[in-house]
């Protein structure tokens, strides 16, 4: 009976192992797209993402692309392999060292300052309005035969 | 004081970020320090000469500072840049020529894979050391934002003609000059 039920589980084992067994790295899908690496890359000569460029040297970084593509390397690898051959200016977005950092930084701190600047202006804003509405609340009242006069205006141009 | 505490330092970011900003175009723009003291006659050291770049036939390094001693017509190039194929065949011959003057081209490649430039060798028959700038950092060094660019060195290392742009036999006959009388 043991014997039995260990000869099921090897062939249900052997049953889903062999798609994958099946499948060399050859046939294995690729890790990754000619359009995703283009899309975050430059084409070096005509400093335009690769995805739009138009060019002989935008085809060749192309060709270069797809042949790392081909060896199965996946997008991390491809990118330094071109950083490798075209140098850091080949990325579309900047690295996140030396003066370069100030792409991530500039719009951070851009925002951290609005944030702080909002938070001191909004409640003086809003303090600011409340104490206008309350002036017009403290307004001296009509007297009657003001109210009164208003009133037969206003009923006149109904 | 409250009151003008917040326009004063909303005002200090403003003047931060346009100095960022002026700070980043100038650190990007080509310097033209070289050419000006070219220009002057002071004849600048050649920069960076001792930063290693590999050479582009095989594995190993090498810097502009292990030719010294030497003439060294210091050509930036790339497989793809058009005039730099139309200079090929005049730094070739003039190679034949520095040889014997114990002077030498070298090439350096930037902004190209090494399968176009190595391609761009055999096509044009070179014969001179080829080094690969991977980083731009030699090139920048030297203001090299558009290609070909050449610079004449001498054999103390300072650099005595700049060419930005396509060179002609006369800008070559210079460095030949200058390898024979030196």
């Amino acid at each position: 009976m043991r014997t039995a039920a260990g000869a099921l589980i090897a062939a249900l084992l052997c049953l889903s192992a062999s798609p994958a067994l099946g499948m060399g790295a050859a046939d294995a899908p690729p890790h990754t797209s000619l359009p995703a690496i283009e899309r975050q890359v430059m084409c070096v000569t005509c400093k335009i993402p690769l995805e739009v460029a138009e060019s002989p040297q935008a085809n060749r970084e192309r060709e270069f692309i797809q042949g790392l593509i081909d060896e199965g390397q996946d997008e991390a690898q491809i990118k330094r392999s071109l950083v490798a051959q075209y140098g850091p200016t080949v990325l579309a977005l900047p690295s996140a060292q030396g003066f370069d950092l100030t792409v991530y930084l500039v719009p951070l701190a851009v925002f951290l300052a609005l944030l702080a600047t909002l938070t001191v202006l909004l409640p003086r804003w809003r303090r600011r309005a409340r104490e206008q509405a309350g002036s017009v609340l403290d307004a001296p009242r009509l007297d009657p035969a003001d109210s009164a006069r208003l009133e037969a205006d206003l009923a006149r141009f109904d | 004081m409250r009151r003008r505490l917040l326009p004063i330092i909303v005002s200090l970011l403003g003047a931060c970020l346009v100095g960022l900003l002026i700070y980043g175009v100038s650190h990007q723009a080509a310097s033209r320090t070289l050419d000006e003291a070219v220009h002057q006659g002071k004849d600048p050291l050649a920069p960076d000469a001792g930063q290693t770049l590999p050479e582009l036939s095989d594995a190993h390094s090498t810097s502009l500072a292990s030719f010294d001693g030497k003439v060294v017509v210091l050509n930036f190039w790339a497989s793809w840049c058009e005039p730099c194929q139309e200079e090929a065949p005049l730094l070739e011959r003039a190679q034949s020529q520095l040889q014997s003057h114990d002077a030498t081209v070298l090439g350096v490649t930037y902004l190209d894979a090494s399968p176009d430039s190595e391609r761009f060798v055999r096509q044009y028959h070179l014969t001179y050391p080829n080094l690969r700038d991977t980083t731009g950092d030699f090139a920048h060094s030297y203001g090299t934002d558009q290609l070909p660019e050449s610079f004449v060195i001498d054999r103390q290392g300072h650099i005595v003609a700049i060419s930005r742009g396509e060179i002609d036999q006369a800008f070559l006959n210079r460095a030949i000059a200058l390898a024979e009388r030196s």
